[in-house]
């Protein structure tokens, strides 16, 4: 089966040749559309350079967990679907030339979701980071804690926080990009707890999701509301990166702190 | 005594209960009374034991309660507490202080639901915004300095989800307030005394002993919030809550809690005097089996007690190259 050559922007809606939308961003209006997980790490490391670590990790059904179709399945079908055992891809590569661990979420994989697995990946990138002396490059991008898992994707928040600090001990940096979209208890965990924060232009972080909000407090967001500009703004965000000028600018942030 | 809010599944005891003091009341002899009192004992116990996770859900929330004040209250003397953020306001959502517990100096940080609408205004009902979790942060911080025990009261169904809360960096607030207490080198006892809901409660969960009351829930969702995605409708709450897991049963299974505190029969709010009681001794017995620990093992040990928590195959570390 032949792709569709054809590409429509999300952004402006223009349609064009598929082929123009480099690294997933509209030619006309720079809109970023989302990219899978070997797309990002064509993008940021450099090529050849990557070895995945604890990609044997499998997930689980601890709480037996149905609802219209059963948990299992639903693994089943994303792991199909992409390739990879969970929501997360991890292991050491280069940027420029510099070592790093590279850690990225996978939203195609359930939305991003933190279970078990990804939990104990976050939390082993952060010790490897420890164990060999490098830096990390941290890629979020995920609805929050895995509900499949119940409490035990809860408690991913403090384990992979622990392991965070054991980094900031280390003095060995943290580099935390923010993709499109970070909420919930990958927000409120590990992501926003980066020596510097990277975001992509108008992706939508935040701890609650809008439609939540809108019902608490009974009236629509403003326009913008808990996209990257809106973080920046309140000084959450350091900056906010093309993706083409992405890989170019960690390195830099990694030349600069003697990386 | 008439109990001033009741739940479905208290009624039938409640009303037994007034029949038996009406009884008694008119003289009926001791040995009938005492037949009575046994049926009663024995429905409680019934009711009780087939609780499904729902209605545990509602007894964790049951507006009489007792809350961290109550605890605070009784357990702790000289309590002083200690306001605000010193950014930018005090939430009244978390309660922070230092005082002393059974002869020790220790700090303690708490969620407060409120009791009466005019304190549930005050308090947000329990859920906190940033400068909440910014001034448990504080209070952590400050516990450590002084080399003061740290205990926690969890009871909120989660972090307020709001414009000012999000502004303000809701999602930072409670990831430092986990790294806070993540990082101390004195003893944490942290206790779900109520409804532990989520990221709002686990900001103050991250203690060397995790201890929860019998009929206490914790999830990573309110029941709320997973039947509205699941089902699109908080209608189907009752079936969210049996999924995910919730209860104190369920939760020492999982590995995700350490002990269960002994509750009264009926709840704690039916007997808040012995439900005290018993919190106070398991905060008693925990901080005594942390008592060898240096402060550096202290961290250690809270660090191998989460690193442990969670369930996958195929886990051999594989970094060598």
């Amino acid at each position: 089966m032949n792709p569709n050559p054809f590409k429509k922007c999300d952004g402006c809606g223009v349609i064009l040749m598929a082929t123009l939308f480099v690294h997933g961003v509209c030619p006309e209006c720079e809109h970023h559309h989302s990219i899978g997980h070997k797309a990002w790490l064509d993008l940021l490391l450099d090529e050849g350079s990557f070895a995945a670590w604890d990609d044997k990790l499998t997930p689980t059904d601890p709480l037996n967990f149905v609802d219209d179709v059963a948990y299992p399945a639903r693994l089943a079908s994303a792991q199909k679907k992409t390739g990879l055992l969970d929501a997360i891809v991890s292991g050491r590569g280069n940027i420029e030339g510099r070592a790093v661990v590279y850690t990225a979420s996978a939203f195609e994989f359930m939305g991003g979701s933190m279970g078990s697995v990804v939990g104990e990946v976050i939390t082993r990138a952060f010790e490897h980071a420890v164990t060999h002396s490098l830096p990390i490059v941290l890629l979020s991008a995920s609805g929050g804690a895995r509900m499949q898992e119940g409490i035990l994707s809860l408690m991913q928040m403090a384990k992979t926080v622990a392991a965070r600090e054991r980094l900031r001990d280390a003095k060995l940096p943290f580099i935390s990009v923010l993709r499109h979209a970070t909420f919930g208890g990958v927000a409120a965990s590990f992501a926003l707890q980066g020596d510097i924060h990277l975001a992509e232009p108008k992706a939508l972080i935040g701890f609650a999701g809008p439609r939540v909000i809108e019902q608490t407090i009974g009236q629509t967001l403003p326009e913008g509301f808990q996209r990257s500009e809106f973080l920046v703004e309140h000084g959450m965000v350091d900056r906010i990166v093309h993706r083409h000028r992405l890989k170019g600018e960690i390195a830099t942030i990694l030349r600069l702190l003697g990386r | 005594m008439a109990q001033a809010f009741l739940l479905p599944f208290e009624e039938p005891l409640v009303r037994l209960r007034d029949r038996i003091d009406e009884l008694s009341a008119v003289g009926t002899p001791a040995s009938e009374l005492a037949i009575l009192e046994a049926h009663l004992e024995a429905l409680t116990g019934e009711i009780y034991a087939r609780l499904s996770a729902w209605e545990k859900v509602q007894l964790c929330r049951h507006p009489l309660r007792p809350t961290t004040l109550d605890y605070i209250g009784s357990l702790i003397e000289m309590f002083v507490e200690l306001c605000g953020d010193r950014n930018f306001a005090d939430d009244k959502a978390i309660v922070t202080g230092i005082g002393s517990f059974r002869g020790q100096s220790v700090a303690i940080a708490g969620h407060r639901k409120g009791r009466s609408a005019k304190e549930n205004a005050e308090r947000n009902f329990g859920m906190p915004r940033p400068e909440g979790y910014r001034k448990a942060k504080r209070l952590f911080e400050l516990a450590d300095l002084f080399s003061l025990p740290i205990v926690t009261f969890i009871d909120t169904a989660g972090a307020h989800p709001g414009l000012d809360a999000e502004e303000r960096g809701q999602s930072e607030a409670i990831g430092s307030c986990i790294a806070a207490l993540a990082r101390v080198t004195v003893p944490v006892v942290s206790l779900v005394v109520g409804e532990g809901g989520s990221g709002g409660a686990l900001a103050l969960g991250v203690g060397n002993r995790v201890l929860l009351q019998r009929f206490a829930t914790y999830s990573v969702i309110t029941p709320e919030g997973c039947a509205s995605i699941l089902w699109r409708t908080s209608a189907r709450a009752p079936d969210a809550a049996d999924r995910l897991k919730v209860t104190s049963q369920d939760l020492f299974s999982l590995g995700a809690i350490d002990n269960i505190v002994d509750e009264p029969a009926r709840g704690a709010h039916v007997d808040p005097e012995s439900a005290i009681r018993s919190v106070g001794d398991a905060i008693a017995a925990s901080l005594d089996s942390l008592r060898h620990l240096s402060p550096d093992a202290l961290r250690e040990h809270r660090y191998a007690r989460f690193r442990a928590i969670g369930r996958f195959a195929g886990g051999a570390p594989s970094c060598d190259r």
